[in-house]
């Protein structure tokens, strides 16, 4: 007796979920949202003429707690341009075997040149792939937008870039999803964290 | 009570002073920043530099003195005795005088940290955190100048962050003697700029000022580019980033950097260095702080020479010369396999196997390859030295130099007079310059020069000239009465170079002379490793230690500590460097194995390649391709000074130990050695440096008689007929040496090679100032713009191994030999070609 009554207790348990709303999401299909200051992949940004906001100071590198971030400067010169001043990152890596998404990164950066994405996709297959170059991490050209290496285009001097940044702000538009997932990366060949 | 100094004791006078409350004795004298700094007090501080005179430039370091109407500046106020002091951990008045000095500072300072190269590890922004305001309250706008001014091709000048310490024109005068920087200007618009020195502007090229990219604002006509050898110590001391070096320039952090002590393997000085690199590169070098050998200080050579080490003609693998003649790289057993097999041929054959060492190994190294060429070879042809010689200069180093600690850089900041023979300071031994200069400054010290005239380096010693035309100095060292007189001073030193060895009868006088007068002598060759070849037996007629091959003592000693049985190590002493070369040019050589020796270097280069070209079996042992791995039929690559440890013998005869800094696969040449030793059936022993060490530091002294000092006497220096001239010659220290390969922004500050010539034969001539002049032999000629000097007579100097003067390759000959000098460029086809191997 007892055990007919448990039984259908148990079926009114699964029937009642029917009714109930879905948790499960329809991803990869559907992507679920994130909260607006999720941190993402980090994003570096240019500036609106295309230059590179960032100028290879390390001042990430040196506020990362996880030693993710590998940054090598270098010298701008008249001929190869690819920040305003004299200095810019020639390379530039972030390894995200090693990120834990704190984000002390992108307050210590003076330029605003780093930022964090709210992309999320960054599961690889082997570690190689998670270690994002530049090419990878630098924002999507704009319309509007050159390829640097090129000369000063918004003014005179660095000066002029980091005063009118203040009117200009965001040039980052359009990187907020993985670029490659859409479109090509700057240099266009297929880099490191492309998934085929 | 902290006793700075105990009272009383050795005779020092000494005051009683209050310290923030602590009573301190300190020495009488002594200024009030190094008593506090003692008491672990730290005053915030940017022109005071513990070995430069005081300036009181930046008044950062205020502390308050009771008694006095204003804070004073605590790094050139002296202690006195009574005297109440408070910095500012006790004092509110000198904390506030503190703060507004470093406002001061602020206002025209940029807010460039994430640009700056100092930043992390600059002066300004740790006392800007420690004693300054959190927050600006100047709003306008900043001085602002174009940045950066390339003072030389190696340093460049970010005026806006200068903070006018004159830390760097201080050096530069004080230490340096170059007065190539000074302040300029007044008021807020004051800033460091380059000399405008009409005394050495001549036609200098100014190639980074001119390069794109960079305003200049000052560049001038008569602008005279910071070409120092020792201006890379201002970027070091400068405590903001306003002086930086182009080689580092953005390139890494501070705390990117993994910071290794090393010891710089260019010349004889020793000095200590920290070289700093990240993930396996070396990124930059700083002087090391050893106050017994080179204080704070370096060469440019020693900081910014270090690039030839990764070179794209790195050898990474073994080579062998196959049957269709070429080099093909080889597993390690097949090359050793064959040239064990080649020496064991060339050993047992009738020529025997000779080996040339260089002077840039390490005591180790050069010990392997002493045992080696002894034990597994069965030899004593075995020379250091790559560069002119003579069989008088071995007897010279196996009676007088090898051992000897006689004579040490204390020995020089305490000498009252010292005679310089066959050596430039400045050019070949720079720290020793500086110590020469700085007993000078000191005063009580006077410095004779017997040499073909005053060079920079001389005259910024205040020497005296003693005239020698090349050839002559020994009759000069045995008669002439001011050296003997300058000598016969207590505590006089007799300080001969490397190139006395081209003089016959040189080296006898020298030492006879010193015998004679009581004075010290001291042997200072030019390359790093020449010393501890000496100590290590790499000569025809000493055996490790210092050990004469004649002396039977000596060998069975050896063959004691060897295990050897006896007659193995030959009683006969070997072949020199010249002799084994001209034996292997006619074939009468079996085998030569090479270290780092280039063939440029060595007395006649076109004889040397022939050597290399027809000696029987050629192995070498080399860092890099080079003139000798090219033509060797089996080649090993070999480590460079940064990844092996070692030690260098400095000229005092002071062992400069360091470790590894770069961790690679690749081996010393003392471990390459005892693997071909394996081959041949013998256990060297030397495969491990500290095994090498505890061999080294395990021999005895020897109990044999020392090699009898050389009695040689002089010939005199040659006549010059019509035409011609006696040459003067010697090494600029950046020239084109293979270990400065690559380091174009050092190469850019080499001084200008010209020729030196006298006002008499320059009239003769009709050449004026700057004019072409051709100096020739018979093998070749170089030309190149004429500098007027006080010369003797009949006596041109050319630099010997400078861009368009290689004068060993070009000429075929050295010091003291007969060229012909004329006017103008050679008709026909340019014979010299500078640089050319
Ligand atoms: S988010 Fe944090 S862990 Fe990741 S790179 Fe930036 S600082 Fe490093
Ligand atoms: S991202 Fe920002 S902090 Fe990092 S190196 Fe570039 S400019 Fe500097
Ligand atoms: S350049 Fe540097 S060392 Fe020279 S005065 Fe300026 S801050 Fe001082
Ligand atoms: S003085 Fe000599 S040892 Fe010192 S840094 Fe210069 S080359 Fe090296
Ligand atoms: S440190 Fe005393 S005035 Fe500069």
């Amino acid at each position: 007796m007892g055990a007919v009554t448990d039984s259908v207790k148990g079926f009114g348990v699964t029937f009642s979920h029917l009714f109930r709303k879905v948790v499960t999401t329809d991803y990869p299909f559907e992507q679920p949202k994130t909260a607006p200051r999720y941190h993402g992949r980090h994003i570096l940004n240019r500036h609106p003429d295309g230059l590179e906001k960032c100028i290879g100071c390390e001042l990430c590198a040196w506020a990362c707690p996880a030693d993710a971030i590998y940054v090598q400067g270098g010298d701008n010169t008249d001929e190869q341009r690819f920040s305003p001043g004299e200095r810019y990152a020639s390379v530039y890596q972030i390894n995200y075997a090693r990120c834990i998404f704190c984000g002390l990164c992108i307050e210590a950066c003076p330029t605003r040149s780093l930022t964090m994405s709210n992309e999320y996709e960054l599961a690889r297959d082997n570690r190689r792939d998670l270690i994002f170059t530049k090419e990878q991490l630098l924002a999507p050209l704009l319309p509007g937008m050159e390829h640097p290496p090129h000369p000063m285009r918004l003014g005179d001097s660095e000066k002029d870039y980091y005063v009118g940044a203040l009117t200009n702000p965001g040039t980052s538009a359009g990187a907020e999803r993985a670029p490659w997932s859409q479109q090509h990366t700057a240099d266009g060949s297929g880099s490191a964290g492309e998934l085929s | 009570m902290a006793d700075v100094v105990k009272a009383g004791s050795n005779g020092v006078e000494t005051v009683t002073l209050t310290i923030d409350g602590v009573e301190v004795t300190a020495p009488k004298g002594a200024l009030l920043i190094r008593v506090a700094e003692q008491l672990g007090i730290e005053i915030p501080r940017f022109c005071d530099h513990p070995l430069l005179a005081p300036a009181g430039a930046c008044r950062q370091c205020l502390v308050e003195v009771e008694g006095q109407r204003k804070p004073v500046a605590s790094c050139t106020q002296t202690v006195a005795d009574g005297m109440v002091v408070k910095t500012q951990l006790t004092s509110p008045v000198a904390k506030k005088a503190q703060a507004g000095i470093m406002e001061l500072l602020l206002i025209n300072h940029p807010l460039d940290c994430p640009m700056c190269d100092k930043g992390g590890e600059c002066p300004l922004q740790n006392q800007a955190m420690s004693t300054g305001r959190t927050d600006t309250r100047f709003h306008d706008h900043k001085r602002e100048y174009p940045k950066p001014v390339a003072i030389s091709t190696q340093v460049l000048l970010d005026r806006e962050r200068c903070v006018l310490c004159q830390r760097c024109t201080r050096f530069s005068d004080e230490i340096a003697g170059d007065r190539f920087i000074d302040l300029m200007d007044r008021s807020a618009a004051e800033q460091i700029g380059v000399y405008r020195d009409d005394a050495f502007s001549g036609d200098h090229p100014r190639s980074a000022i001119d390069e794109p990219g960079y305003e200049q604002e000052t560049a001038e006509p008569g602008d005279e580019p910071f070409n120092s050898y020792f201006s890379g110590n201002t970027v070091q001391i400068c405590p903001v980033g306003a002086l930086t070096g182009t080689q580092y320039r953005f390139r890494a952090r501070p705390f990117d950097l993994v910071s290794s002590p090393s010891v710089c393997e260019h010349c004889s000085a020793g000095c200590a260095q920290r070289t700093d690199h990240r993930r396996g590169k070396v990124m930059r070098r700083l002087a090391g702080d050893d106050p017994a050998v080179n204080e704070e200080w370096n060469c440019d050579k020693g900081r910014w020479g270090f690039r030839y080490a990764t070179a794209s003609d790195r050898i990474t693998n073994p080579m062998v010369r196959r049957e269709d003649g070429e080099l093909h790289e080889a597993s390690w057993s097949e090359a050793l396999e064959m040239a064990a097999e080649g020496l064991r041929n060339a050993r047992d054959g009738a020529y025997g196997v000779g080996v040339l060492t260089g002077g840039r190994l390490t005591v180790e190294d050069a010990y392997a390859y002493a045992k080696f060429a002894r034990v597994a070879l069965r030899t004593n042809d075995i020379d250091f030295r790559a560069r002119p010689l003579s069989n008088e200069e071995a007897d010279f180093l196996g009676s007088t130099v090898v051992g000897g600690t006689d004579v040490t850089y204390a020995d020089v900041d305490a000498a009252s007079a010292a005679v310089v023979v066959g050596l430039e300071p400045e050019e070949e031994c720079p720290i020793l310059f500086l110590r020469l200069r700085k007993a000078y400054r000191k005063g009580g010290f006077a410095v004779t020069a017997v040499a073909p005239f005053l060079s920079r380096g001389f005259t910024k010693l205040d020497a005296a000239l003693v005239e020698a035309v090349p050839g002559g100095e020994a009759d000069l060292l045995r008669d002439d009465p001011r050296v003997a007189e300058t000598l016969r001073a207590p505590g006089a030193l007799l300080i001969v170079g490397e190139r006395l060895a081209t003089v016959p009868g040189g080296l006898s006088a020298a030492a006879e002379l010193a015998a004679r007068t009581g004075a010290k002598l001291a042997w200072v060759p030019r390359r790093a490793g020449d010393r501890g070849a000496v100590d290590a037996g790499c000569l025809p007629n000493l055996l490790p230690g210092g050990r004469p091959v004649i002396e039977a003592t000596a060998r069975a000693e050896l063959a004691g500590i060897w295990d050897l049985e006896a007659g193995i190590i030959p009683s006969r002493p070997g072949r020199s460097t010249d002799q084994m070369v001209a034996d292997a040019a006619v074939g009468r050589l079996g085998a030569l194995v090479v270290a780092g020796v280039d063939p440029a270097d060595l007395a006649d280069p076109r004889l040397a390649e022939q050597a290399l070209d027809n000696v029987g079996f050629l192995v070498s042992l080399e860092v890099r391709r080079s003139a000798v791995s090219r033509r060797a039929d089996v080649v090993f690559p070999v480590a460079p000074v940064v990844e092996k440890a070692g030690s260098f013998v400095d000229w005092e005869g002071r062992l400069r130990t360091f470790d590894r800094v770069l961790t690679t696969t690749a081996m010393t040449d003392a471990r390459v050695l005892d693997a071909i030793a394996a081959q041949l059936g013998v256990a060297l022993g030397t495969g491990d440096v500290n095994a090498v060490r505890r061999e080294l530091g395990g021999l005895p002294a020897t109990r044999a008689d020392r090699i009898e000092p050389p009695r040689v006497s002089g010939i005199g220096a040659a006549r010059p007929g019509d035409g011609e001239a006696v040459l003067a010659t010697w090494h600029h220290l950046i020239d084109l040496s293979r270990l400065l390969e690559g380091d174009e922004y050092l190469a850019g500050t080499a001084r200008v090679p010209v020729v030196r010539l006298g006002k008499v034969l320059a009239e003769r001539l009709g050449v004026a100032e700057g004019d072409p002049v051709t100096v020739g032999t018979e093998r070749g000629a170089l030309t190149l713009p004429a500098a007027i000097t006080e010369l003797p007579d009949g006596v041109v100097w050319v630099p010997t191994n400078s861009p368009g003067a290689t004068v060993r390759r070009t000429l075929g000959v050295t010091a003291g030999a007969v060229v012909k000098v004329s006017a103008g460029a050679p008709a026909g086809p340019i014979l010299a070609s500078g640089g050319s191997r």
